[in-house]
């Protein structure tokens, strides 16, 4: 076999046609399209859930559902816009990213990577099918604390139980792919230090992946022996503890938050350079940054359990460290800030939501060190203050990013030149709908309002209704979104070569669109750095 | 050996397309479509639940997976792994035995907590010792608990597994007879075994190889039997179940997938056993070999793990 | 239309949140507007949670003012123009280093006067009461402890808003959602310890004019204290998702001066004892029933719904079963034992012999159900003493 050439062994014919391609293909950009479309899927399901329950929180009192389906509503809107929508659309941005940026012909274990995404459409049917179930889906809350989870949940939790052991299978393979792709895989020459910020943010994504994700299959197998073989794990009465529950979650729980920011900082870190036509500022605090909020979000976790009733000096100590991640996030801020500085900005629709981004993450970010606070805690925990505080980081922040970033590489990755004004127009509606949604809820947060109820008392009622006139300007945008992609693919201008003007990163050395195999032989790579 | 392209790297192997991924992802779902039926009939008391779906999924993610790996030996030989491939591997399989390390960092992180919180909290002391002064007051703090908080809603085990103490001469010789000491002197046999057949491999000396892995599959079986025995003594003997309370549901959940584990690797050491009677690997290529040897020395650290602070502790 | 006079109303809270934000909070302008911004509440602990949540959020305003403000110059004034080439700069240590440290500062200057107040409230020693509270799926029970924790005077609090307006055939009241048919009473100018625990799943007892909060973990207890200085009624909500009922539980405080509290505790210690004596007396089948009514509607209502037909699977209908028609004692059994591992509680706990057997009563003579027997106080004792 010595002699075989390499146009053998990559055996680098087209695509399949058909249904094929996409049930066999091995190809990291149709798995990395899979990946996206299945995201997009989902984020319209999870949407409408949220509409529901935007609905019924229009006005006080019950209008459209019982209780019990209301809070169905809420734990699988939460469920699957985590785990179903941001999640699934950065593995696919990183299936079409990672290998080209750093000249790898595709990713590690291709094979592998197609059974990461297969693994996720039939988990989320299993998921969804828990709503025929009797009893209906789960409703217990995204963070299914016991024994609400365990003893007093339906039967569809043994359901949802097994469908987060399939997701966490796909994330961890899904994650292991990418670790190989990146350590292993970079053209000769192409250092860790000289690796574009994506890069950077998914290999340590993809470890924060690997670390907590079988924490959380821990934590439902305790469950799942909980509710059917009589372990006593979360039962006071057998010796166990309901807050160990917590504890062990939250350990997942919190790093997952940041496994759904960090692909959004490595976009940001490539559009907001491209646009202000400038380096990025910064790279290497960049990195460390990242990797510093990577370490400290394994031991921060019980700033969610603040009012659990630890030990006053266990609360201290999560104060502490919680804060403390403010420092390299600030940093984070600050460089892109420092980016744009003295730049010669345009503001095309990738760069308009990368700086809607940096605003109301940062907002976000704020309102978290307002979390942080031990005994303010107390008074902000489980109302809509802390609902706000988290659809700024996870909406504005990791959903901008993920705009942002289509936006931004999709015509290279189409050769389509979407809409300039209907990507601007989708832009306003959607800043102008979130905000209307979710800026009053920091008021009835704090005016007292808690979280996960179906109706409310008299004055928050003012409140609730801009919020959920607001939910439907957003969600209604998005569909605007759904058609500048669909009309972009079908009739759009071809976009240039180059696409933007100052767009760097070998993903943009191949031509427009992409080829279905790029990179076969490594590319030629040039540090900028000096080492 | 892997060709090289005209730069001068080898090439990397990228598989056209593989009805092998769906198929398992279509198999996985209907194990765990499976399992969910029948569990949720048996906690319902349905008189014969449905275990078809199950063991269908089962044996189609068996064959599949059987293809799977016949499929990629093939392409091994065939001279397509390149050693950029092998280092895929090889990084790989490293991160999963990380994830897998994590995984029982969840039951051991659940073990701490309940040991050196719950359980005395529970007990009157601590932080918060009026929950055992209040709400508990007949519990006593002991660990391992024998005599749970609620004794009639959750009856403690008669006995626990926990080492005889090393306070006299007695005692001491009483590890003589002690099942885990016994294990634990198998388990790192078999590690010890699993190298030797390793350097048999490196140094090409294939009837030392075929040997030692003879002999670790029988030190993994009997380890296995040992466990077995175990449970059954808890079971029958000592009231000791997942059902006993908190000491049962943290040892058996931890000794359980422990064992699943090793079950798992008995069975990977039997496949490339039998590969290497075929004659496969040789002393530069040897991945799967390396593969199945780090799980083995990871199944291994885990017991040492549990066995101090399940066992001895 | 009431939807469009809310939607003026709403323009003109909107306009003066945003012009105003918190710095109006007290002035007469803001009377229209809904409360927006954390209650100052009537404790220290509230006051001193205000005043955090105030400073820390001046400060971000503050960090925001000088981030955003770069920011938008640069955004404005470094826009691209034909006349000017970008900079190529792409680090300073110097300006790096300087801002970690600033943001470091920044945070001791916040994690002082937390810790501070946190300390406060860890500190539950010498209080001069205890009250128990614990959570049920979903009512609030408060037991008054004396000296060797043993309840005397022990009641249920439930929300007392009535279905009506909750299904919007009536017009909301005042305190929707935010009232009980039975308030915690607490005496001004004491510490007051509560003693926080669930029956079931995890509640929490949250009442934000004391700065409170604490969850209500079945089998552990949480301490918590206040030391209320003002009279008033105080309301709050549970405000950990407990079921399907978790927005229905309110808490609603009365604090009371210390003499009016005696008296009102001396009263509630003399009704117990009554109860005591009613268990004992003639009950005919008519008393029962009506009696039973009540009881069925505060407690059992909520699962086993009005019609009786509850929300199956995980609710059962009590009409025409087997159980209600024939088997007496083991209705007797589920009620006063509970269901371990359902919803379904062990009243026996919860409810007096004479309101059990009022209920029980009910059930087996309600919605068409005719099992033909009378269930007494009587019975209900003697099942107790078999237990
Ligand atoms: C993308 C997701 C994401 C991100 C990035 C964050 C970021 C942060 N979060 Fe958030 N959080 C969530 C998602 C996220 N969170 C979710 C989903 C929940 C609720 C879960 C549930 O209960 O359902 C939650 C809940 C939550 C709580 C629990 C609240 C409660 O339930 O009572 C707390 C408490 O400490 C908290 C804190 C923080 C902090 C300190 C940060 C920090 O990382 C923020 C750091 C950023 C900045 C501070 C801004 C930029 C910095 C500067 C400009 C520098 C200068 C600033 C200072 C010196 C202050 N978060
Ligand atoms: C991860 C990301 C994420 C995202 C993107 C969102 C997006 C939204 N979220 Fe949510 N949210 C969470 C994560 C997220 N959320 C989590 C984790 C919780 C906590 C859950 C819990 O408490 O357990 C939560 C909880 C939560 C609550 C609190 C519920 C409660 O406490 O009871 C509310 C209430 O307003 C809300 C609203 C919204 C709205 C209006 C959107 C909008 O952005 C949605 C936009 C709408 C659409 C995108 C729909 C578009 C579709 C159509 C218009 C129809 C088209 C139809 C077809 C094509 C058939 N979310
Ligand atoms: C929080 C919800 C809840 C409340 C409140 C509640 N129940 Fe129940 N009840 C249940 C559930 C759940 C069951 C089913 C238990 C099982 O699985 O067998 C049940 C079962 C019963 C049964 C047995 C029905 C049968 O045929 O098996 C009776 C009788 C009953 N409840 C009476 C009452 C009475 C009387 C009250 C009020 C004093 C009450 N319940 C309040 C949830 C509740
Ligand atoms: Cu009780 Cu929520
Ligand atoms: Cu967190």
């Amino acid at each position: 076999m010595a002699e075989a050439t390499a146009s053998t062994h990559i055996e680098h014919s087209g695509p399949d046609a058909g249904i094929t391609r996409w049930l066999y293909t091995t190809n990291h950009k149709d798995i990395g399209t899979l990946y996206l479309w299945f995201s997009f899927l989902m984020f319209l399901f999870g949407g409408v859930l949220a509409l529901v329950v935007r609905a019924e929180l229009f006005q006080p009192g019950l209008q459209f559902i019982e209780p019990q389906l209301f809070n169905q509503m809420t734990t699988m809107h939460g469920l699957i816009m985590v785990f179903g929508a941001i999640m699934p659309a950065f593995v696919g941005f990183a299936n079409w990213l990672i290998p080209m940026m750093v000249g790898a012909p595709d990713m590690a274990l291709p094979r592998m990577n197609n059974l990461s995404f297969w693994i996720l459409p039939f988990a989320f049917a299993m998921l969804a099918s828990t709503f025929l179930m009797p009893g209906g889906a789960p409703d217990f809350g995204w963070t299914f604390y016991a024994p609400l989870s365990t003893t007093y949940a339906p039967d569809s939790v043994t359901f949802f139980i097994l469908a987060i052991h399939l997701m966490g299978a796909s994330s961890i393979m899904g994650s292991i792919n990418i670790i190989a792709t990146i350590l292993n895989m970079r053209t000769p020459g192409m250092k860790l230090m000289d690796m574009p910020l994506f890069v950077w943010s998914w290999l340590i994504t993809a470890y924060l992946l690997i670390a907590v994700m079988p924490v959380l299959a821990g934590v439902v197998t305790m469950m799942l022996f909980d509710i059917h073989f009589g372990t006593s794990f979360f039962n006071a009465a057998g010796g166990g503890d309901p807050v160990l529950f917590q504890h062990v979650f939250w350990f997942f729980g919190h790093p997952e938050v940041y496994i759904m920011i960090l692909p959004a900082f490595g976009i940001v870190s490539h559009v907001i350079p491209a646009f202000s036509r400038k380096p990025l500022f910064g790279y290497s605090s960049m990195v460390y940054a990242m990797a510093a909020i990577a370490i400290m979000s394994m031991v921060v976790w019980a700033h969610h359990m603040f009012t659990v009733g630890m030990p006053t000096v266990a609360q201290l100590i999560f104060m502490y460290l919680t804060m403390l991640i403010a420092v390299p996030t600030g940093v984070k801020v600050f460089n892109w800030i420092s980016t744009m500085w003295r730049g010669s900005i345009t503001y095309e629709t990738p760069m308009m939501f990368a700086i809607a981004f940096i605003i109301l993450f940062t907002l976000g970010g704020f309102t978290g060190i307002m979390l942080a606070i031990a005994p303010a805690d107390y008074q902000y925990h489980d109302t809509y203050f802390v609902v706000a505080h988290f659809h700024y980081v996870l909406v504005a922040g990791a959903l901008f990013g993920i705009f942002s970033g289509i936006y931004y590489w999709f015509p290279k990755w189409s050769g389509k030149m979407y809409n300039e004004g209907l990507a601007k127009l989708h832009f306003w509606l959607s800043f102008i709908g979130f905000n209307l949604t979710f800026f009053v809820q920091h008021f009835s947060g704090l005016a007292g309002m808690p979280r996960r109820i179906p109706d409310y008392a008299l004055q928050f009622a003012d409140f609730n209704m801009i919020s959920s006139i607001g939910a439907y300007l957003f969600g209604f945008s998005q569909l605007l979104f759904l058609f500048i992609l669909v009309s972009a693919i079908r009739s759009g201008k071809p976009a240039t070569q180059e696409v933007w003007d100052n767009a760097e990163g070998l993903e943009w050395t191949v031509p427009t669109p992409a080829p279905y195999h790029t990179f076969e032989t490594p590319p030629e790579f040039k540090s900028r750095r000096a080492h | 050996m892997a060709s090289e392209s005209a730069e001068g790297y080898p090439a990397y192997y990228v598989p056209h397309n593989s009805k092998y991924p769906i198929w398992t992802a279509v198999s996985l779902i209907l194990v765990m479509a499976g399992l969910g039926l029948w569990l949720v009939q048996l906690k319902n008391d349905y008189a014969d639940p449905t275990q078809l779906l199950f063991v269908a999924g089962a044996l189609a993610l068996g064959v599949t997976l059987f293809f799977w790996f016949s499929k990629v030996i093939k392409e091994n030989f065939a001279g397509l792994v390149s050693p950029q491939l092998n280092r895929s591997y090889v990084w790989s399989m490293g991160w999963f035995i990380f994830s897998e390390v994590m995984f029982f960092a969840a039951f051991f992180g659940a073990l701490f907590y309940v040991r050196s919180f719950a359980v005395p909290w529970l007990g009157g002391e601590g932080d918060k010792a009026l929950t055992g002064e209040y709400l508990w007051p007949d519990f006593n703090r002991q660990w391992p608990v024998l005599q749970n908080p609620d004794a009639t809603a959750v009856p403690g085990p008669a006995e626990s597994m926990a080492a005889p103490p090393l306070d006299s001469l007695s005692r001491l010789l009483s590890w003589g007879t002690y099942l885990p000491f016994w294990n634990t002197v198998i388990l790192l046999a078999s590690s010890v075994t699993i190298h030797f057949a390793h350097t048999a491999l490196k140094n090409d000396r294939r009837r030392n190889l075929n040997a030692w892995m003879v002999v670790t599959i029988l030190l993994g079986v009997l380890f296995l039997a040992l466990q077995v025995e175990e449970y059954v003594l808890a079971y029958t003997e000592m009231g000791l179940t997942l059902n006993s309370g908190i000491y049962g549901s943290t040892f058996f959940l931890l000794t359980g997938f422990h064992g699943f584990h090793v079950t798992l690797g008995t069975f990977m050491l039997i496949v490339i056993a039998l590969r290497c009677f075929k004659g496969h690997f040789n002393t530069r290529d040897q991945f799967g070999f390396e593969a199945v040897s780090w799980y083995w020395h990871f199944v291994d650290v885990v017991w040492l793990g549990l066995f101090t602070f399940v066992y001895v502790l | 239309m009431a939807f469009m006079s809310r939607l003026s109303r709403l323009s003109v809270a909107l306009a003066g949140l945003f012009c105003s934000a918190f710095v109006l909070a007290d002035s007469t302008m803001m009377e229209a507007i809904p409360p927006f911004n954390m209650t100052q509440g009537v404790t220290s602990i509230s006051q001193e949670a205000y005043w955090l949540h105030m400073a820390v959020f001046w400060i971000t305003v503050g960090i925001g003012l000088v981030v955003f403000g770069v920011m938008f110059w640069s955004m404005i004034f470094h826009r691209r123009s034909p006349d000017r080439q970008p900079a190529t700069f792409d680090d300073n240590k110097a300006l790096e280093i300087t801002w970690t440290v600033a943001a470091f500062l920044i945070l001791v200057v916040m994690a002082w006067p937390a810790t501070m107040t946190m300390l406060k409230i860890g500190d539950t020693s010498d209080s001069d009461l205890t009250i128990e509270a614990r959570g049920y799926q979903w009512k609030w029970q408060y037991k008054y402890l004396d000296e060797d924790r043993n309840a005397q005077v022990s009641f249920f609090s439930n929300l007392a808003t009535p279905a009506g307006e909750i299904e919007n055939r009536q017009t909301k009241g005042e305190y929707y959602l935010l009232e009980v048919d039975e308030m915690l009473v607490i005496p001004t100018h004491r510490k007051v310890r509560f003693l926080v625990t669930s029956n079931d799943v995890i509640h929490a007892f949250w009442v934000p004019d004391f700065g409170i909060k604490s969850d209500a973990i079945p089998g552990y207890i949480n301490e918590r204290w206040v030391r209320v200085e003002q009279p008033g009624i105080y309301r709050g909500q549970c405000t950990e998702l407990c079921g399907r009922n978790h927005g229905f539980m309110p808490i609603v405080v009365r604090a009371v001066e210390a003499a009016e509290y005696d008296q009102w505790y001396a009263q509630k210690l003399a009704q117990q004892k009554e109860i005591d004596a009613l268990s004992q007396q003639e009950w005919t089948a008519e008393q029962l029933f009506s009696l039973g009514e009540e009881v069925y509607v505060k407690h059992c209502l909520v699962c086993h719904q009005a019609n009786g037909q509850g929300v199956p699977p995980a609710f059962p209908s009590l009409v025409g079963t087997e159980m209600v028609l024939t088997d007496k004692e083991g209705h007797i059994d589920i009620v006063y034992n509970g269901k371990a591992g359902t919803a379904m509680q062990a009243f026996g706990v919860q409810l007096n012999p004479v309101d059990l057997a009022a209920v029980i009563h009910y059930e087996r003579h309600a919605w068409g159900n005719d099992s033909g027997d009378v269930t007494t106080p009587l019975d209900i004792l003697k099942f107790a003493q078999k237990q």
